[in-house]
């Protein structure tokens, strides 16, 4: 098993909206993967935007001043 | 074989078409279907065409960029999405059966009210005559941005003003003018833009598109998988999913984001301009042929071709020749390809008066050379004096 982490995930409501958050990441050098709604989370899209929690602040950050579509942010362990 | 019906669909495409939708056949998984490298691939490149579209038109919102397989298909989900009983919408002559038909089918299953805008003997457009058919029911303005008989561009400012001082949805038809005009909705107060990917955008068939630039909200026409909400017993409401069930077409998308590209690459003007030089050619070369009619406003031809407004679209019959005959002639002597007899644009050829004969339409794009240009030309003359 791999092992598990506090991480901070993002969720969204379309395929569309976890695109435009992964590229608007790349832009802001915000680290992060797409990685399929982990069974903690459930929400509208198949994928969602994965960082360590140590980066939850840069996540936050990046919502505060972009405003991107989405649906949650939470921290899970995952 | 020369090739003059682009109007109908663009023959040659860029090399990078080729490619793009080749790399999409050999890479990508479905969009929106998985977290892995070849599914994430494809959503990323779907969402990247979404954005050079959304850029391309000067629309603000990439997810308000909706996959069809054509402008028809654009038009069913805009025009049965939007009206319902008691509705009343403006249109123009120049429509094409796209937009026709299902404005038809609103009048007879929904009872909605249309009126048709005219054309002068050129092929304008009578713009005194849109506020004067204003009622208190109209909803919307539906108009062809360039007409696929005449070629004659609709001043969609114009138009866009009205639109917006009567509190109407503008939708345009950008079948003829995506790729060889500058279309910018912000500028013209498009609200929603339909748009096939074949033509001027140099994309394969079965690619085309609805940018919406608004809040209006379009009903589903069709409702099923998306990759999303999988328990929601309804298609989602959030745009593009709402009007997107089924696996996108992601190979025709990958070639319709190259074919925009191509485009800004070598820039819509200069595309533009090219068209306009061969266009304004084949007119000079012909125009002496007796009894040869041309149906658009030839005095345009005149100036040179980085001023010319139209669309790249040549239309004509000459007397005593079918112009069915004439696009026979050519391409079964010469193969010379171009399009003849009506051209699903029934109430244009009633204003001309060709629903008998018809019209020879010659259609330009930017691969065309004044070599293919001097080539036609010369067999329309030599058909002419036989």
């Amino acid at each position: 098993m791999r092992e598990k982490s506090w991480k901070y995930i993002v969720t969204f409501q379309t395929t569309t909206a976890a695109m435009a958050f992964e590229s608007l990441c790349a832009k802001e050098n915000v680290p992060g993967r797409l990685i399929p709604v982990p069974k903690e989370l459930s929400s509208g899209c198949g994928l969602a935007w994965c960082v360590p929690f140590e980066s939850a602040d840069l996540i936050d950050n990046l919502i505060k001043k972009e405003n991107p579509l989405y649906d949650k942010a939470s921290k899970v362990w995952h | 074989m020369i090739y003059l019906d682009n109007a109908a669909t663009t023959f040659k495409k860029p090399i990078n078409v080729i490619e793009a939708i080749n790399h999409a056949l050999t890479s990508y998984g479905n969009s929106g279907r998985g977290a892995y490298r070849a599914a994430l691939d494809s959503g990323r490149m779907v969402y990247e065409t979404r954005e050079k579209i959304s850029r391309f038109f000067g629309s603000g919102d990439p997810s308000k960029v909706i996959f069809t397989s054509n402008a028809t298909e654009s038009l069913n989900i805009v025009l049965f999405g939007l009206f319902g009983s008691g509705d009343h919408v403006i249109s123009t002559v120049t429509e094409h059966n796209s937009v026709l038909r299902p404005l038809y089918k609103l009048e007879k299953t929904k009872h909605i009210g249309i009126d048709f805008i005219g054309i002068d003997e050129s092929g304008k457009l009578k713009y005194d005559e849109f506020e004067k058919h204003i009622k208190e029911n109209t909803k919307a303005i539906i108009v062809n941005h360039v007409s696929n008989v005449s070629g004659e561009i609709s001043d969609i400012e114009y138009i866009g003003k009205i639109a917006k001082k009567n509190n109407l949805y503008f939708i345009a038809d950008v079948s003829q003018s995506a790729g060889n005009i500058k279309i910018d909705m912000n500028k013209t107060g498009i609200d929603i833009l339909c748009f096939t990917g074949h033509k001027g955008l140099f994309g394969p068939g079965g690619t085309g598109g609805i940018v919406i630039n608004s809040d209006i909200l379009i009903d589903t026409f069709k409702v099923g998988g998306s990759g999303v909400q999988s328990f929601n017993k309804e298609q989602p409401d959030e745009y593009p999913t709402r009007l997107e069930a089924g696996t996108l077409n992601i190979m025709g998308i990958a070639g319709l984001g190259a074919g925009i590209d191509f485009i800004n690459e070598v820039g819509i003007t200069n595309i533009h301009k090219k068209e306009m030089y061969l266009l304004k050619r084949l007119y000079k070369g012909i125009k002496d042929i007796k009894g040869i009619k041309f149906y658009t406003d030839c005095s345009e031809f005149e100036k040179e071709p980085e001023f010319i407004r139209h669309g790249s679209i040549l239309p004509l019959n000459i007397d005593g020749i079918h112009s069915g005959d004439l696009a026979d002639y050519l391409g079964e002597d010469y193969d010379i390809a171009i399009r003849a007899g009506a051209h699903c644009a029934p109430l244009m050829h009633k204003a001309f008066g060709t629903v008998d004969e018809g019209i020879a339409r010659f259609s330009f794009s930017y691969f065309n050379t004044e070599e293919e240009i001097d080539a036609v030309i010369k067999a329309i003359k030599e058909i002419v004096e036989e």
